[in-house]
């Protein structure tokens, strides 16, 4: 019996139902999501450790440190993007189903932001605060790591569907993201440092943005052609 | 308008013996041209009215850093091209540019540095050509690591191809740097149209030297392509022929 | 035309010498260095073929 091909859902509905299906995935397992905030406290702490308990010197490093922290949260996040659907055979299925892998891919790395992103975001000012930051900047400081994240997953997907079945992968992948990247860690602790100083950060965050629409734009068809060559 | 010349440039026996013929003509005129180049930068041209004898760095600086970009736009169209149209011999094109790419890239910013120390007083700045020119040298490094951690060849060829076409967004960032920001870097003393600013005496040797490098670039790449061809040609029976 | 009075004087370079002859020497290392690779290659990548090209007819 002959079964006619299900009807193709508007791309949108499908990213919709993407997004939904990763973050119902993500609340069952939490744990996974602890790792990178739990990196992001580590590598600020470090930093804090090893320059000494200066305030005044901390406070000047502190939205390098902050960003600095934040991206190797997020490569560390990436390796998990991909790996638990193309380990068992979903990724393919998306490849295979006719919609539009592109919107399928913004989708799951929208989903990726709000559960990897936005943590790191709302940590932030607590970081902050312990390099001598004072509160009243939180507000931007999460506005600005926020953004910047977002620019990060959708970049870092690029990276992270080129390593898919590489060998050492997440090496890999750092070195790959850090030359597309750089700009985000450029604007991203400029924006922070003014946010940090009282300043309006508009500017900064204006240039952010128009990356991040760059991004979330073009990264998707990127990252599904390389997710595409990944499954042949 | 007939297409044959474009599809005669996939077909891997055609470019290795178009290769081999061109390979002396590349290589020989480039010679030329550089030693002309090098004699006429380091002993023809004035010396600068402000920086003196050490402004012919120049003459090495400035094709290396235009090899960096040229070597890099070849590599990305190379890459679109065999991504696009799934031609083998494109990503060989690709693949045998990479080290030179990159070579040339820190050559570049090595030389920049040894100039921007008596010129600037610093080694290094964090300007944005500096910086966008650095991460052209991550790229070439990313794009040849990315490359290497694959066994297959053809899925080298098409993830590295889409790096290289990512990546692509670099160039015009480097090249542009000095005009959109207010860089250390000075700006761009040759254009296409409108006057330079460059005085003619000290242009000439410059010119040489830049299309030196290029066909120097051609001649290097010519060879490459040959060893990537027969290396990805298993057992062709064309190769016996070639290789007679 | 010819812009130095003295060998001394084109070694000196102005002054500048130790910027300016590094920066050479570097450039045509990597200049040269790139021949010797690429022909290195070609030259390894034709001596592979011409063996897998033995092996192949010794079989047939």
């Amino acid at each position: 019996m002959a079964q006619s091909p299900p009807p193709l859902t508007a791309p949108l509905a499908a990213a919709r139902l993407v997004i939904t299906r990763d973050l119902m995935l993500a609340f069952r397992r939490p744990e996974q999501l602890l790792h990178p905030l739990a990196f992001f406290a580590l590598v600020a702490t470090l930093f804090a450790l090893a320059l000494g308990p200066e305030r005044a010197t901390l406070r000047l490093i502190a939205p390098g440190v902050l960003w600095v922290a934040a991206l190797l949260a997020a490569l560390l996040a990436l390796e998990f993007l991909f790996r638990d659907d193309s380990q068992d055979g979903t990724l393919e299925q998306y490849a295979l189903s006719g919609q539009s892998l592109t919107w399928l891919l913004l989708g799951k790395t929208a989903a990726h932001w709000v559960l990897t992103g936005v943590p790191l975001a709302l940590m932030a000012p607590l970081m902050g605060y312990t390099l001598g930051v004072p509160a009243a900047a939180s507000l931007g400081i999460m506005l600005t790591v926020a953004l910047g994240s977002l620019a990060l997953s959708f970049i870092g997907s690029i990276g992270a569907a080129l390593t898919l079945g590489a060998r050492r992968g997440g090496v890999l992948l750092s070195i790959l993201i850090l030359p597309l990247a750089a700009p985000i860690l450029i604007f991203g602790s400029r924006a922070t440092e003014l946010a940090i100083r009282g300043e309006s950060y508009l500017a900064p965050m204006e240039l952010l943005g128009s990356i991040v629409v760059l991004s979330f734009t073009l990264a998707p068809l990127a990252a599904a052609a390389a997710v595409r060559i990944s499954l042949e | 308008m007939t297409w044959t010349w474009f599809h005669r440039l996939g077909s891997p026996p055609y470019v290795y013996a178009l290769a081999r013929r061109l390979t002396p003509w590349f290589g020989w005129s480039a010679a030329l041209l550089m030693l002309a180049g090098l004699f006429g930068g380091l002993v023809l041209a004035p010396p600068d009215y402000q920086q003196g004898d050490g402004f012919r760095i120049i003459y090495v600086h400035a094709p290396t850093a235009w090899l960096s970009l040229m070597v890099y736009t070849w590599m990305g169209v190379a890459a679109a091209v065999g991504l696009i149209w799934r031609i083998k011999v494109a990503h060989a094109v690709a693949a045998a540019c990479a080290p030179v790419g990159a070579s040339f890239t820190a050559v570049a910013l090595a030389t920049g540095s040894l100039f921007g120390k008596p010129m600037w007083g610093t080694w290094w700045v964090w300007t944005p050509r500096l910086t966008s020119e650095l991460l052209l040298l991550f790229l070439y490094l990313g794009y040849m690591g990315l490359r290497a951690s694959f066994d297959d060849t053809q899925r080298a060829d098409r993830a590295s191809a889409v790096l290289a076409v990512v990546g692509i967004v670099n160039v015009p960032i480097v090249h542009y740097s000095v005009v959109w920001w207010n860089d250390l870097h000075q700006a761009s003393s040759l254009t296409l149209a409108g006057k330079d600013t460059i005085a003619t005496s000290m242009l000439g040797p410059l010119l040489v030297s830049l299309l030196g490098f290029t066909l120097y670039f051609g001649a290097i790449l010519l060879v490459r392509l040959r060893a990537e061809i027969l290396r990805r040609e298993r057992s062709a029976a064309w190769i016996r022929e070639a290789l007679a | 035309m010819i812009q130095f009075h003295s060998w001394a004087e084109f070694w000196a370079m102005g002054k500048y010498a130790a910027y300016v002859w590094p920066s050479y020497a570097l450039t045509g290392v990597v200049v040269l260095l790139n021949v010797a690779w690429a022909r290195g290659l070609l030259r390894q990548a034709r001596s592979e073929a011409q063996r897998r090209m033995a092996l192949q007819e010794e079989r047939t």
